[in-house]
C-alpha cells in the first residue's frame, strides 16, 4: 500500500474535523467552562470536604454526555449529509476508496471528539486546582476515566456511522441510543436472565450480552471521584475491547457502504 | 489501434420502487457504445433520459444491474482508473464550509500533490474557470453559475485523460457558457476525451465530433451532429428587402414575414429559382438564401414523439 493510499483517510479526516470547527461544534466548550467555573464557586461555599468528589463526578459526567451527545448527532450525520448535499459524488470520482472515505470520516470525528475532551478535561482539572489548591497522585484515575470515555465514544461513533451508512439520521440517533444505553445495562440484562432460572430466556439474555457492547466497563467515574486506583488490567482489557468492537463494526460499515448506491 | 477511451457494453440499470411491494424501473436498457481518444463526445437527451444514471455508473457512484464499462481499457470497479478521470456531477454542491482555494487544496491531496504543486495547481485552475478574485470566499457564499465553475475547476484540476462533464453549461450566463465552451475545446486540443451530458443542443452541434441521443433510457443514435440530423433539407430561407416603389406580389407578400424593411420567406426547395424570379421582377435585394435543416432539436422531438406513438400503439395492443 503505497503512502499517498494510507494519507487518504488521513486527509478526508482533517477535512472532518475542520468542518466540524467551521460549523462550530466546539462552542460547547463555553458551556462546559462556564459549568465548572459556576460549580468551582457553588461547591466551595457549600460543601465542606466533599468539594473534590462532586467536582470529579460533574465535570467527568459532563465529559461523557457532551462527547455522547457529539458522538451520536454527528455520527448519524457523517455519510448521510456527504450522500444528502451531493458532496460524495465528487469525492468518489477521485481515486478514493469507500471504506477510506468512512475511515477518514470516522477518523475525523474522533479527531474532534479528541480535542473536545482534552480542553474539557484540562477545564476539570483547573476547577479542581481551584478547589483543592493543589492535586493529588490519585488524580492520575481522572486521566484513566476520561480515557475509558474516550474509548466508549469511539465506539458509539462506530455505532453511529454504521447506522448512518444505511438509515436516515433519525433512525439512526434511535438505533444508536438504544444499543447504548442497553449495553450501558447489558450486564443487568445476563443477570436477569440467570435469575428467571429461564433457560430459553437465559440464552437469550447470554447472546444479547456477549453481542452487544458492554458499556458498563467503561465507566470508572466513581472510582476516579473516590480516587481510587484503576487495575491495569481492566484498562488493557477495555483498550483491547474496544479495538475489536470498533474494526468489526467498521469492516460492517464499509460492507454496507461499498454496496450501496449512491442516488 | 489505440484503447478506446470509453467502452460501455450492455450497460443497465434498474431501480427498485416501492417498500412492501417491490417492483423495478428501468432507468437505462442496455447501453453500448465507444467513445475514441480525444474526442468530444455529447451524450444528448431529455430530462430522465438516462443521462445522470450512466454517467453515475461510470463513476462507480451507482451498480449496473447488467453490461460491464471500461474507461482507458481498465474496468470502472478499478478506483486507479479513477487517477485518468474528471467528473463535474450534475449541480454540483460543495463542501460550503471551505474556499475555493480549500476546496481545491483538498481535492488535490486526494491525489497526493506535494504543497508547492498543489499550491501553483490550485491557483492556475482557479484562474482557469476566472475564480481567482474569489479564490477565498466561502463556497455557502457563491451563486450556482461559480459553483458549476468551482465544480469545473476540480474536475480538470489533475490533468485527466478522460473528463466527463454532466450538464456543464446548466446554470451559467453566456460569458460562462462561453468559458465552458472554450475549457472543452481547449482539452480537446490537448488530446483530451471529452463526454459531457446536455440537453442544450446547441452546445452539442457547435462542439461534439460525435453524439449519443437519449431517450427513455435507450440508445437512439450515435454518430456525429451531421449524421443524426441527416442532410435532409426541408426547404430554403430567403432574405431580403423590397425596393421603394416596388411592392411585392400579393401571394409572396402574404407568405412573408417581416421586420422592419427586411422580409424573411420560407419555400419548398423545388419552388426556389420561381420564388427568385419573382423577387428579381420586383427589383427585391436577396440578403442571403439559406438551406433549412433540422436542428438535432427537431431530431430530439421526433424522437421524442416517436415512442411517445410507440407506447401508445403497445397500450392500445395490450387492452
Amino acid at each position: 500500500m503505497s503512502a499517498a493510499r494510507i494519507a487518504i483517510p488521513g486527509v478526508v479526516a482533517v477535512n472532518t474535523f475542520r468542518e466540524a470547527v467551521r460549523d462550530r461544534v466546539l462552542y460547547n466548550l463555553i458551556f462546559f467552562a462556564l459549568m465548572m467555573i459556576g460549580a468551582a464557586i457553588f461547591v466551595g461555599e457549600i460543601s465542606i470536604g466533599i468539594e473534590r468528589l462532586v467536582i470529579v463526578n460533574l465535570g467527568l459526567s459532563a465529559i461523557s454526555l457532551i462527547g455522547l451527545v457529539m458522538a451520536i448527532f454527528i455520527g448519524v450525520g457523517l455519510v448521510y449529509k456527504e450522500m444528502e448535499k451531493r458532496t460524495l459524488y465528487s469525492l468518489l470520482a477521485k481515486p478514493v476508496r469507500r471504506w477510506e472515505f468512512l475511515v477518514g470520516k470516522y477518523g475525523g470525528l474522533l479527531l474532534t471528539l479528541l480535542v473536545n475532551t482534552s480542553l474539557m478535561t484540562l477545564g476539570l482539572f483547573a476547577a479542581l486546582l481551584y478547589v483543592s489548591g493543589r492535586f493529588q497522585r490519585s488524580d492520575v484515575s481522572i486521566l484513566v476515566a476520561v480515557y475509558f470515555i474516550l474509548l466508549e465514544l469511539a465506539l458509539v461513533t462506530a455505532l453511529a456511522l454504521f447506522f448512518s451508512c444505511f438509515s436516515s439520521p433519525m433512525l439512526s440517533t434511535l438505533f444508536t441510543l438504544g444499543i447504548y444505553i442497553t449495553g450501558v445495562f447489558s450486564q443487568d440484562i445476563r443477570d436477569f436472565g440467570e435469575v428467571t432460572k429461564n433457560a430459553q430466556l437465559g440464552a437469550v439474555t447470554r447472546v444479547l450480552y456477549y453481542l452487544l457492547p458492554n458499556f458498563h466497563n467503561f465507566n470508572s467515574i466513581a472510582a476516579a471521584s473516590h480516587g481510587d486506583p484503576v487495575p491495569l488490567r481492566l484498562i488493557a482489557q477495555n483498550t483491547l475491547y474496544a479495538l475489536l468492537y470498533v474494526t468489526v463494526v467498521l469492516l460492517g460499515a464499509a460492507t454496507v457502504f461499498s454496496r450501496r448506491n449512491l442516488r | 489501434m489505440s484503447t478506446p477511451a470509453i467502452e460501455i457494453s450492455g450497460l443497465t440499470k434498474d431501480y427498485s420502487l416501492g417498500f412492501w411491494r417491490k417492483r423495478t424501473r428501468r432507468s437505462l436498457d442496455n447501453l453500448s457504445l465507444q467513445v475514441e481518444d480525444g474526442e468530444v463526445f455529447g451524450f444528448l437527451g431529455p430530462n430522465g433520459a438516462g443521462k445522470t444514471t450512466t454517467l453515475k455508473l461510470l463513476m462507480g457512484l451507482i451498480f449496473p444491474t447488467a453490461g460491464t464499462a471500461r474507461i482507458r481499457g481498465r474496468s470502472i470497479d478499478d478506483v486507479g482508473m479513477h487517477r485518468d478521470i474528471g467528473y463535474l456531477p450534475e449541480q454540483p454542491y460543495f463542501y460550503d464550509y471551505l474556499t475555493a482555494r480549500e476546496l481545491l487544496d483538498y481535492y488535490a491531496r486526494l491525489f497526493g500533490y506535494g504543497a508547492a504543486d498543489r499550491r501553483e495547481r490550485v491557483a492556475r485552475f482557479l484562474e482557469r474557470v476566472g475564480l481567482s478574485s474569489a479564490a477565498n470566499v466561502q463556497l455557502r457564499k457563491f451563486s450556482k453559475g461559480m459553483l458549476q465553475r468551482a465544480g469545473i475547476a476540480q474536475a480538470i484540476l489533475h490533468d485527466p485523460q478522460v473528463v466527463f462533464l454532466d450538464e456543464p453549461m446548466s446554470g451559467l450566463d453566456p460569458v460562462g457558457r462561453r468559458e465552458v465552451r472554450d475549457i472543452i475545446l481547449e482539452l480537446k486540443q490537448q488530446g483530451r476525451t471529452v463526454f459531457f451530458s446536455t440537453h442544450i443542443l446547441s452546445d452539442a452541434e457547435m462542439l461534439c465530433d460525435r453524439v449519443a441521443v437519449l431517450v427513455g433510457g435507450k440508445l437512439q443514435g450515435v454518430g456525429s451532429p451531421g449524421e443524426i440530423v441527416s442532410i435532409e433539407v426541408s426547404g430554403m430561407e430567403i432574405l431580403f428587402e423590397a425596393r421603394e416603389g416596388h411592392p411585392l406580389p400579393q401571394k409572396l407578400a402574404q407568405r412573408a414575414a417581416k421586420t422592419g424593411a427586411r422580409y424573411r420567406i420560407e419555400v419548398p426547395e423545388a419552388e426556389l429559382y420561381t420564388a427568385l424570379d419573382v423577387l428579381r421582377d420586383c427589383e427585391a435585394r436577396i440578403l442571403s438564401i439559406q438551406p433549412l435543416r433540422p436542428t438535432l432539436e427537431d431530431y430530439f422531438f421526433r424522437l421524442v414523439d416517436r415512442q411517445k406513438a410507440a407506447a401508445h400503439a403497445v397500450e392500445v395492443e395490450t387492452r
